[in-house]
């Protein structure tokens, strides 16, 4: 054996090996780097653009109501991918209606997210997640720019409103952002969660059965056929009257749409949900979805579920997209903070809304 | 030293190491993927479930190794105190290396998330879906994680600690190698 350390070089050896050790793992943790963006950071710029904690709710997309029913796949999309969900056949589905905002109670009369969630429960217990807008682009590309967005927007404690020259300072630097605005402003509004089309948001990629992979979006196109909301009356609208309408709508026969792949073009974005695939693309129709029954979220079966989008089944990956693992990770997030903070009464349960099943 | 007992048995020193390896990486990688949103999130996330998988079975074979295999025992010198520390702190390190893994995948099943161990593979449900349940044991999958690091470097450095001053063979026993 070689000559002994002195015991207190090898007591500073000893803890400088430990120091090293715990610094790489602060470092891996990311307390050593105060700007990165974790789900943390996004869901906390959600609440705090809310301007009030909203516990045990979703920090986004809060008010919604619970679908479920089945898809019948018809077999076009195996040729591109192997997704479970594609042979011929029927698989259930449950699903959430939803409107973008964090406000549990906010009023369905607004110029926001119309949104369906769908949770696809496939052979061997895959399952196909998805989490969709009525609007074919996104207000921002990447997680940093989410962030900022939300951080401009909000309320400053004297006014409880946001501060206009944070978000126009916002909005000179993001013209994509002033696009969708714009785009909200002119596009119409369903009139009904029956009748909205449902875009995938981000691209993704299919893996077909001999491994070729397809960057794709998707979007659920309504048989129900289209009607606007009048905007100039949405305020003299009742609080909760599209989550009624489709209360309603579901008690009375089923609601279908075609589930509708579009293949991106060459020079297609993949990474950049805000900018819109012109016309022109090889679409596919792989299936119909039925939607036949509703409840509240408090006698449902959907609101104990996160409906994170990386939840994909054997052939489907995400795209290059960076706002996929960021709505991934924020969604865990929320999702385990309402977890330990408890399930709320929805809205509609609250106004005694919910009977008509 | 002399005796015939003076080092771990050669599957309990390969097991060691192995998931010496495994869990630091896990530690590491879990810190890692709750502290990003970016693509690195969904990668380090599909490694988590099926390393710890693989952890859990490789605790299991540990265990009943342990239990078949007499370790070297601890020097007679070593104070009480100290020897209480190792055998309790061992105790702990067993314990946790088999809960964690079966905490993350019970919190999966009881979040209703599909608990895939990679594309196309999906294990059963371990809980029945139940979101404060969810809660709860994301919460102690969360806080075990950093006392299992914290642990592991007391480990680490108690084990330098006999291997560079008291010099006791201890270290030795379960790196191997001879006098």
């Amino acid at each position: 054996m070689k000559a002994p350390l002195r015991p207190p070089i090898a007591l500073a050896l000893i803890a400088a090996l430990l120091g090293v050790v715990a610094l790489a793992f602060a470092w891996a943790g990311g307390w050593l780097s105060p700007r990165r963006i974790g789900g943390v950071v996004i869901a906390n710029s959600l609440q705090d653009n809310l301007g009030k904690p909203e516990p045990g709710w979703r920090r986004a997309h809060t008010k919604g109501l619970c679908v479920s029913g089945h898809f019948d796949a018809n077999g076009a999309g195996t040729t591109l991918s192997r997704a479970a969900l594609f042979p011929e056949g029927r698989i259930p589905v449950i699903g959430r209606f939803s409107l973008g905002g964090g406000d549990p109670m906010a009023a369905d009369g607004r110029p926001t997210f119309h949104s369906m969630a769908l949770l696809f429960r496939l052979a061997g217990g895959e399952q196909w997640r998805m989490a969709m807008d009525h609007t074919p682009i996104f207000p921002v590309a990447t997680p940093a720019d989410f962030v900022a967005f939300q951080v401009a927007g909000i309320p400053d404690p004297a006014t409880h409103k946001p501060d206009p020259a944070k978000l126009q300072a916002y909005m000179a630097k993001h013209p994509e952002t002033q696009a969708f605005l714009d785009y909200m402003k002119s596009a119409p509004l369903p009139s009904s969660f029956a009748n909205g089309t449902y875009y995938s948001i981000n691209a993704f990629r299919f893996v077909d059965a001999a491994g070729a992979a397809h960057a794709v979006r998707w979007q659920f196109e309504p048989e129900t056929p289209f009607a606007a909301l009048d905007k100039a009356t949405l305020d003299a609208q009742p609080r909760d009257f599209l989550f009624v309408d489709a209360l309603k709508r579901l008690a009375a026969g089923p609601m279908r749409w075609h589930m509708i792949i579009v293949l991106a073009n060459p020079g297609d974005r993949t990474d950049n949900a805000t900018i819109a695939w012109g016309p022109g693309h090889r679409r596919v129709d792989v299936g119909t979805l039925t939607l036949d029954r509703a409840a509240t979220e408090a006698a449902g079966d959907c609101r104990d579920y996160n409906f994170d989008p990386l939840v994909l089944p054997r052939g489907v990956t995400a795209s290059d997209d960076p706002l996929l693992p960021a709505r991934s990770a924020a969604y865990a997030v929320s999702f385990r903070r309402r977890a330990i903070e408890g399930p709320r009464p929805d809205a509609l349960t609250q106004a005694g809304e919910g009977g008509a099943r | 030293m002399s005796g015939p007992a003076t080092l771990f048995a050669l599957p309990a020193r390969l097991l060691h190491w192995l998931m010496a390896a495994l869990i630091l990486a896990m530690l590491f990688i879990g810190a890692g993927m709750v502290s990003t949103a970016s693509s690195a999130y969904p990668a380090l996330l599909a490694w988590h479930r099926p390393i710890g998988i693989a952890i859990l079975l490789l605790a299991l074979i540990r265990l009943a190794v342990r239990l078949t295999h007499r370790p070297p025992p601890l020097p007679a010198d070593l104070p009480p105190l100290q020897a209480a520390a190792a055998k309790g702190s061992h105790y702990i390190l067993y314990a946790l290396m088999i809960a964690m893994p079966l905490i993350g995948w019970a919190m999966q099943s009881a979040g209703g998330y599909p608990v895939v161990l990679w594309k196309g593979v999906v294990l059963f449900p371990i809980l029945p879906h139940d979101i404060a349940a969810y809660g709860w044991l994301r919460c102690l999958h969360g806080l075990l994680a950093y006392a299992f690091f914290l642990l592991i470097l007391g480990h680490v450095g108690a084990a330098l600690v006999h291997g560079l001053i008291r010099r006791d063979g201890v270290l030795r026993s379960m790196v191997g190698g001879r006098d």
